[in-house]
This record gives C-alpha cells, structure tokens and sequence, in this order.
C-alpha cells in the first residue's frame, strides 16, 4: 500500500481574479506533499501567460517547488482530462462558486462534468487563499466498500503532511440496515438495540483498519470513530458542515450512470452543496 | 428501559379501575352518540353503534394504550354531505369503504399523514366543522328547526332564531327551548364548579339525568304529559331486538359516482386526521409513559370502521374529550375502550326507551357547546399572536371549508400556507424551497463517548412539508434521553415545525429527557410569540404594572416574612413532573411564588388543566414545594372520605399505619413502597398530622407537594398552607 498517493498535482489555470489565491494553494499542497505542479491552462501559449505565472508563484522558490506549464487548446474538460492522463497527475484540484446572496457553495458546471470522468482525486475547494488557512480537522467516510481502507490510509497521511490535530471517520449506516421499523416502544428498544449492534461492529471494523496504518501516522491525532444513521453521501457533508471539518475526504464512486444523476446519491449530494474542502481519492 | 413485567396479573389488578373509567366515558359515550349520528342526519343509533363496534375492535387490535374511539365531531360535516348526496343506504357503503382506506393507510405506514398539514390549516379546518354543527344545531336547542342549504345562512339566521324564541307561544316550545338553554348553562358552568361528588357524573350525563329524571316528575308525580313539544323529543331509538332484525342492507348501486368517492375520501382524511391528532394528544396524558403504535390503531380503526357501517354505525375515529376523561378517571390500557362499549350495550339493552325521554334540544346544546369549543375565539387570538399571516391561512380554509367542502378547505389552507411561505421567504430566494425540498435535510446522530446523547441538525428549510423527515428522527430516540435540536443551518422554520417541537419538549420533560433546540437566536421573526415562524427564544410576557389586591398583599407578606415574591408567569415547571398529582395533567404555568433563600420552601399559584376539548378543564390552585435534601418514599396522603372508599373498591389500596388506628382511619395513604412508608409514618409525624389540619401531601421521593383547596388560597389560607408546610418539615425524619 503506497502512502504517499500524490506524486503530481494538477491545476486548471483561467485568468480569473481567484487566479493567485488558486495557485498558491495548489503551490502549497504540491510542497506538503512534495509534488510536481501542472498548471494546466486552455488556450494558446503565449510568453506573457508564463511569466505572470512564474511571477505569482515567486514565493514558493525556496521551498523547491517544481512546477510545470501545459498550454492546450480545445473544451476545457476534455483538455482537463486528457492533460491529466497525460502527465499522470494524481490529483487534480478544482474551485466552487458560490451561490450568490447566500453562503452557499456548489461546484460549477465544468468541474462537475471532470469530477466525474477524472480517474484521478480530486479535490474541491471552496475558498482558496493567498494566506494559509491551517487545516485543523479532517472527517473521512469509513463506509463499508473495499476503496475504504486505502481512503482512511491516506486520510492519515494527509493529516499527518497538512498537520491536522483531529481525524473523525464517518460510518453511514443506511436505515435500511435496520429491520425493525419504529412505532412503538417495544419497536424503538428493538431498533436502538439493533442499531447498537450494528455501531459497534462498524466501529470494531475501522478500528482494524486503524491498527494497519503505520504509527507515525496514527500517533498524537485525535481519532473519533461517529457511526451515523442516514442517507449515504449526504450525512457526511452534514456532518463535516457542523463538526466545522476542514477537509472532508471521501471514496470516489464506483461508477456513474444517467440514472444517478436524477436521482442524486453519495457524492452528488456533496456536488451540490459543498460542505467544505472535500477531496475524493480515487 | 422497564423490565418485564407480570402483564397478566397487572392486567387483573387494574382491572377494577379500568372497567370504572369505561363505564364513567359510556356515560358521556351514550349523549354524544346520540347527539353527533343525529347532528349527521343519521339515525341516533348509529353514534352508539359505531362506539359499541369501535371499542370492541379497537380494544383487541388497537396499537394505542388509553385511547376511546366512537363517532368524532370533525365527521359530522362530511357525514351530513355523504348522507344528503348520496342517502343512507349509499352512505354506509361509503363508511365502509373508508374504512378499507383507512386500513391501507395503516399497512403502508401512513401515520404521518396528519404532520403534513400546516396546524393553522387543521385549526381552520376544525373551526370550520365546529361552525357547521353549530350553526345547525343551535337552531334546534331553542326548538326552531329550519332547513338551510348552506350552513352560512345557518349562521346568519341565528339573531332570527334567538328573537323567534323569545316571542313562542306554544307552551311545548317554550320548554324545549328552555330545555336547550339550561343544558348548554350546564354544559358551560360545569367546569366552574369543582365539587367532587358532582364532577364524578360528567356535565353530558347530568343533562341526560336531569332531563329523563323531568320527565319522570310529570309522569309519576304530576300526572301530565310532558310539557316540551313531543316533535322536539329523541325519536327513533329501536331496542336491541331491532338492531339486530334491521341491519340496513347496503346499497351498492352508487358507488361508481364521482360525490360517492369525493365522500370517501374526505370521510377517510378527516376520520385519520382527527385520529392521529387525538392520539398524539393523548399519548401525552398517559401516566405510564406509552408510545402509541399508530399504524396499527389505524388498522383496527379501519376494521372497526368497515364492522360499523355494515351495522348500520358511524365511522370509528379515536376522540379526544373522551380520552382524556378515561385517562382522568385511572383507565390503564385498552380495556377500558372495551368496557366502555360494553356498558353501552347495556345502556341500550335496558334503558333504549329512557332514551326518548330526552329532549333533543337538551341533547344538542351538548353539540353547539362542542362546536363553540371548536370554532371559540380563543382560537383566533391564538393564531393572531403567533403572526398574522397565520389568520389568512385559518381564515383562508374556514371559508373555503364552509362554502366549498372540507378537502377543497384543506387543500386550500396547504397552498395558502406554501405561498405566504414563499412570499416571507423572498429575500432568501425562491430556490430555497425548491430545490431542497427533496433532500434528506436532517442529520441525527448519538453522540460516540456520551450514552443517551443525541444531536439533531437541520438544514436549509424546516416547514410542514418536509416535516416527517424531522419527526422520523426524533420519533427514533426514547424520550428519556437527552437531545439537541440544533436549526442553524436552517434558514427557515414554521410555525407548525416549532408547534411540534414544543410537544416534543414537553413530552420529554415528562418522561425525565431533555429536550433542548438552539441555532434559533439569529432568526427574525413576526412576533414574539413561541411559535411565530422562524424563532423560538420564549420571550418572558409583557410585565403587568399593576399587580391585584392579593398580589400587593403577597408582596407585603413577603416583606414582613423576609421571602422573596415573584408575580411573574413562569413556565419552568419540571420539578412538578415528577409527582403523581401531575400525570395526567398539563401543567401551564407557575405565578405569585414565594420563596426562602435557605429551607427550600416555595409557595406558588399554578395554572394547570386537565382533560382535553370539551372536557378540558383549566384549574389554579396555591401549592407548597418542600425541596428535601434527602431521599424519602414516595406516597400520596389525602382525607379519607366517601370517594376513596369507592376508588378503593375499584383497586387502589389504603395503607395502614400500625398502633395508629386514628391516623389511619382519617387519613387515606398510597404508595409503592409499604415498609418505606411505615417507617417514614413514625409517631411523631403521624402525630403531627392528625393534630393539623387537613392538606393533600404528596412525595416524589425527595421533596413534598402540599395544597388544600381546589382553587387560589386566600392570603389568610397562604400563611396557614406555608407554617404547616415549616412545621412539617421539621418533623420530618432525615434518614
């Protein structure tokens, strides 16, 4: 099992007034996790262009960052994509909008259509910043899939590069999962005792997973285990919104059809209201 | 969670209680039967038919605890239409096809059908029912039957009907509507008088009582026919060999006519509607804390339903007034519906021809009183001061009830109440409600590392639509635990929502939880009423500047005792929950406290009601708390009188207190734990009880209730209640 899963990161560059707060955060995580930068920007190269980039990411100098530019015409998922199967990025960084009036995020139109062809991570931000906002709490889903254990794992390895105090992995349990339906109080003991049962065998779960993961990681983070009962994907974003996470990481689906779409499930929901960070390990 | 206990001999040991609270309910079951079949159109008999077959099959099946089920009020509307469109025969078809609908509901799990009308809407609804048997009967109790299309030209004729009343000059009508009057004078003052020997006949009785007891006088005593006119007499009631010989054959050929199925329908929304209202209600009142298994009430309401109208009965519906007397009188479980069916039966077996002794006046100011309480202004100043958007939405479904029909009104009221939503919304954009209106907005988890802790969170909108994914998740945690209801990231809550959690509140407070919401501070709202849309924060209510007589002399009282007097209404009254008094009972408020910083002792008036609707009663007594520090058993004392040696026949049981044969003669003890007792009940406290006067003293295991009178205590009766209350306190052993 690799643990360190992102050796190149990439970034789509549009002249945009959130141009710098983007690249310096992206500059960053590449650093953390000593990673190459593409920057991947669609359109003509021209000389300008790479010398307002070379500019902004002046700062980032002395720490060694190795960044590269790729200039490519055409649609800008399509360049997106193809760029990134390219170069083999691993991870694959992406803005949000914000509803306007509200305080409200959701990711646009385009980086919807790349989150869900991308067969590499991806990580959504919501408010990038020039100045570094430190990432202090990461919730992770420990939902029973066989992508989880190598999710959790590098959740920790994340952590531990972004030096996050608190990770608290997330157990969705579908109310499907109880037999017994509530109506009454010989039903509600029976389904508390149900649900009792079934928090505990998921906790025992990723405690397992927990004890595969090297020391290092683990050591000095505060671990909480919160099994929660509800609608799978949007739980989570709930969760992560009132626990006040900074980063939320999630599986990436399994596969994606027309039909997923209208009716939205796991990580649509989290598309559509954007909790906070959110990074999707493929 | 309780253990499991010996169900069987529980059952028999509160048996006695149960079959006295069924038969007291069949004696407020029999009038209004009589009066609802017949403000229907129907044939009296069938209220009575539809109780006898309801109670029986409800008690067997029913998945709810001390609910009674019979004819209900909100039905008279939609029988009076089914029964005039369609006739009868038709109409009992209709009954039993509801009923098949009803039973559907139940297996699918339909439930929270009634959490998905707007309250203001419900409200208009039944102010709606209420003018409709109002407006009809009232025309009746003063002996001046007329017939009108629409039940606004009811209304309007009434000032008619009051002059006309005035001005007969048949002797017969004159004493119907004499009749009439003095029942709904019964009906009013009832709960205004708090005798216990006269409270233990409920007010519908006492104007059956009174009036066959009337018509005896002229019988037996004068020798004359009864002076009310003989056309204003209950007709119609057949003996039970009829019953049986006239089933009322059903008549199929209607049935696949469009006012056919709009009957059932609105028979079968209304009948669940009123049911799962009352059986929310009354889960509350259950002094042994049950949850209601409301899918399988429906499904023997249903099947009770289909048994009525194939007899010939009304539609079976769980009522409110007359559960919350069964609860009142001691009922336990299920088997006082049964009995009171089966005193019904008997009722009709022995005494069918009393019945027409009845004067149908008497009988129908019973109604006009019920549809009063329906349609009271009380009602509409109640929405007022939770916003005045709420008026429109009643106000909005009365009219459209009453001119159109009761689904039109309902479904009115829903959309009058989305689009004020959307309209008080428009800042945060129409989107709001769209586009979350699908999703699962709530998020309920237990806290990991704090048992019996649970955190409810609320996104985007919380209002009546989307309402059942908030219930489903409260109605998931045992209400004695704790819970947090957090709305900050909710930009929108109803009234309806905030109407809700505050039962939720109470009925967790009752049952030892807690149940706590914040995130509502931001929110803006209309008024400051609680449940004004958006916000919660009760705020305290505007101080009155002028305090009465009896308060400025509580406030010298205080000063010359050294206490400190609070005048001020305060709705904090968990300490009282725990106490048996209190089980059954709704407390409002506590006002006029006195308190002493250091022996714990407070002296408070406190508001409180008992029973619910018609038979609702709203009670202000002066009581004394005594905070003890250390544990004591719990009992009740009171006087011993002719009362308890009824109830003590019907189960309960007096505990004696050895070599102190004079206290235990005078005084009557319950409790649980009998050797705890004893031992408390030493020679000195004993002593000092029989040398005191008489109070009610009750123990909830670490502190003391103290009251006298039914009513406010006088300033005099204060200083008496607050030294009996000092003394007590240190006789008391503390061990």
């Amino acid at each position: 099992m690799s643990l360190n899963p992102f050796k190149s990161i990439g970034i789509g560059v549009a002249y945009s007034p959130n141009l710098k707060a983007n690249l310096f955060e992206a500059a960053r995580l590449s650093v953390f996790f000593g990673a190459k930068l593409f920057l991947i920007h669609v359109g003509e190269a021209s000389e300008e262009k790479t010398n307002m980039l070379s500019i902004i990411l002046k700062s980032f100098e002395e720490d060694k960052l190795d960044y590269e530019v790729v200039f490519k015409t055409g649609d800008p998922v399509d360049v997106i994509l193809s760029t990134s199967e390219e170069k083999k990025i691993d991870l694959l960084i992406l803005g949000a909008v914000r509803r306007e009036q509200i305080l409200k995020y959701y990711v646009g139109s385009i980086a919807r259509k790349i989150t869900r062809q991308a067969k590499c991570s991806i990580l959504l931000l919501i408010k990038p910043s020039v100045e570094r906002v430190p990432c202090q709490h990461i919730v992770v889903n420990g939902l029973k899939d066989p992508k989880t254990e190598q999710t959790i794992t590098s959740a920790f390895y994340v952590a531990k590069q972004l030096n996050a105090e608190k990770v608290t992995i997330v157990e969705e349990i579908g109310q499907d999962q109880i037999a017994v339906k509530v109506d009454d109080d010989k039903s509600l003991r029976r389904t508390n005792i149900a649900k009792e049962r079934i928090e505990l065998r998921e906790n025992s779960r990723v405690k397992e997973i927990i004890s595969h993961i090297p020391k290092e990681y683990t050591k000095n983070k505060t671990i909480k285990l919160q099994p929660i009962f509800g609608k799978r994907g949007y739980s989570i974003g709930h969760y992560a919104q009132i626990s006040r996470a900074d980063l939320l990481i999630m599986n990436a689906p399994s596969k994606m059809t027309f039909l997923d779409r209208l009716f939205p499930h796991d990580i649509e929901h989290i598309l559509t209201e954007l909790p906070t960070d959110v990074l999707i390990l493929q | 969670m309780s253990p499991k206990k010996n169900n069987i001999k529980d059952f028999f040991k509160t048996l006695p209680k149960n079959i006295f609270s069924g038969f007291v309910v069949s004696l407020i079951a029999l009038p209004l039967g009589l009066g609802l079949a017949m403000a229907s159109d129907a044939p009296p008999i069938s209220g009575i038919i539809a109780a006898i077959v309801g109670g029986v099959i409800v008690s067997v099946l029913g998945g709810s605890h001390v609910t009674i089920v019979g004819p209900g009020n909100g039905l008279v509307g939609v029988l009076l239409v089914a029964i005039s469109t369609l006739g009868i025969e038709s109409a009992y078809v209709a009954i039993m096809c509801s009923g098949v609908l009803l039973l559907l509901l139940g297996f699918f799990r339909m439930g929270a059908l009634a959490d998905f009308f707007p309250s203001s809407a419900i409200q208009g609804m039944l102010a709606a029912i209420g003018l409709i048997i109002l407006g009809k009967q009232f025309h009746i109790m003063l002996a001046h039957k007329i017939n009108r299309v629409d039940t606004i030209d009811y209304l309007m004729e009434i000032p008619n009907t009051i002059y006309d009343a005035f001005h007969y000059d048949d002797k017969g009508l004159i004493f119907a509507a004499l009749a009439g009057v003095l029942s709904l004078a019964i009906m009013l003052f009832y709960s205004k008088i708090r005798n216990k020997y006269l409270q233990l006949i409920p007010a519908p009785m006492w104007i059956v009582i009174l009036s066959i007891g009337f018509s005896y006088y002229f019988e037996l005593i004068l020798h004359k026919p009864n002076p009310i006119a003989q056309k204003y007499m209950v007709s119609g009631i057949p003996s039970i060999q009829n019953i049986i010989a006239d089933l009322p054959v059903p008549d199929f050929s209607g049935i696949w006519s469009f006012p056919f199925w709009a009957s059932v329908l609105a028979l079968t929304l209304i009948a669940s509607i009123e049911s799962l209202l009352s059986i929310k209600a009354v889960d509350k009142l259950d002094p042994e804390k049950r949850r209601s298994n409301v899918n399988r009430d429906l499904k023997a309401l249903g099947l009770a339903t289909v048994g009525s109208g194939l007899l010939g009965g009304l539609n079976v519906v769980t009522v409110i007034a007359r559960s919350s007397v069964n609860v009142n009188q001691g009922a336990s479980n299920r088997s006082s519906n049964f009995f009171h069916a089966l005193f019904l039966v008997l009722f009709i077996v022995f005494f069918s021809t009393q019945l027409t002794r009845i004067p149908l006046p008497a009988l129908m100011a019973i109604l006009v009183y019920t549809g009063y309480k329906l349609a009271s202004p009380k009602i509409i100043t109640k929405m007022f001061s939770i916003g005045k958007e709420q008026l429109i939405i009643f106000f909005m479904t009365l009219i459209v009830t009453l001119k159109i029909g009761l689904i039109t009104g309902i479904i009115a009221g829903v959309l009058t109440t989305f689009i004020l939503h959307l309209i008080i919304n428009r800042n945060l954009g129409y989107g709001l409600f769209i586009r979350n209106l699908l999703k699962p907005n709530v998020l309920m988890f237990e806290e990991q590392g704090n048992k019996g802790s649970y955190y409810v969170s609320v996104k985007h909108f919380c209002s009546f639509i989307n309402y059942f994914r908030l219930k489903k998740h409260l109605d998931a945690i045992p209400e004695d635990q704790d819970v947090i209801v957090d709305f900050s990231l909710c930009d929108f809550v109803d009234d309806t929502v905030l109407e809700n959690i505050n039962s939720y509140q109470e009925l967790f407070a009752k049952r030892g939880g807690h149940f706590d919401v914040v995130g509502l501070d931001m929110h803006d709202t209309e008024t400051k009423h609680p449940f004004s849309s958006r916000r919660l924060l009760p705020v305290p209510k505007i101080i009155k500047n002028s305090l009465t007589r009896r308060q400025t002399s509580m406030e010298t009282l205080a000063e010359n005792y050294s206490l400190e007097y609070n005048p001020k209404k305060k709705k904090d009254t968990s300490f009282l929950n725990s106490f048996s008094f209190f089980r059954t009972k709704n407390i409002n408020h506590i006002y006029n406290k006195l308190s002493h910083k250091q022996n714990a002792i407070t002296l408070f008036d406190i508001e409180f009601s008992e029973g619910e609707f018609i038979a609702k009663e709203v009670v202000r007594k002066s009581m004394l708390h005594i905070d003890l520090q250390f544990d004591i058993p719990e009992f009740t004392l009171d006087k011993e009188g002719f009362l308890e040696k009824v109830s003590a026949f019907a189960g309960f049981k007096d505990i004696l207190i050895e070599n102190h044969d004079d206290f235990s003669n005078r005084f009557y003890l319950l409790g649980d734990n009998k050797a705890g007792i004893a031992k408390f009940f030493n020679d000195d406290v004993t002593n000092f009880f029989e040398s005191n006067p008489y109070y009610h003293v009750e123990s909830n295991g670490n502190a003391l209730l103290i009251f006298g009178k039914e009513r406010l205590a006088s300033i005099k009766e204060i200083k008496a209640l607050y030294d009996f209350g000092k003394r007590l306190k240190d006789v008391i052993p503390s061990s």
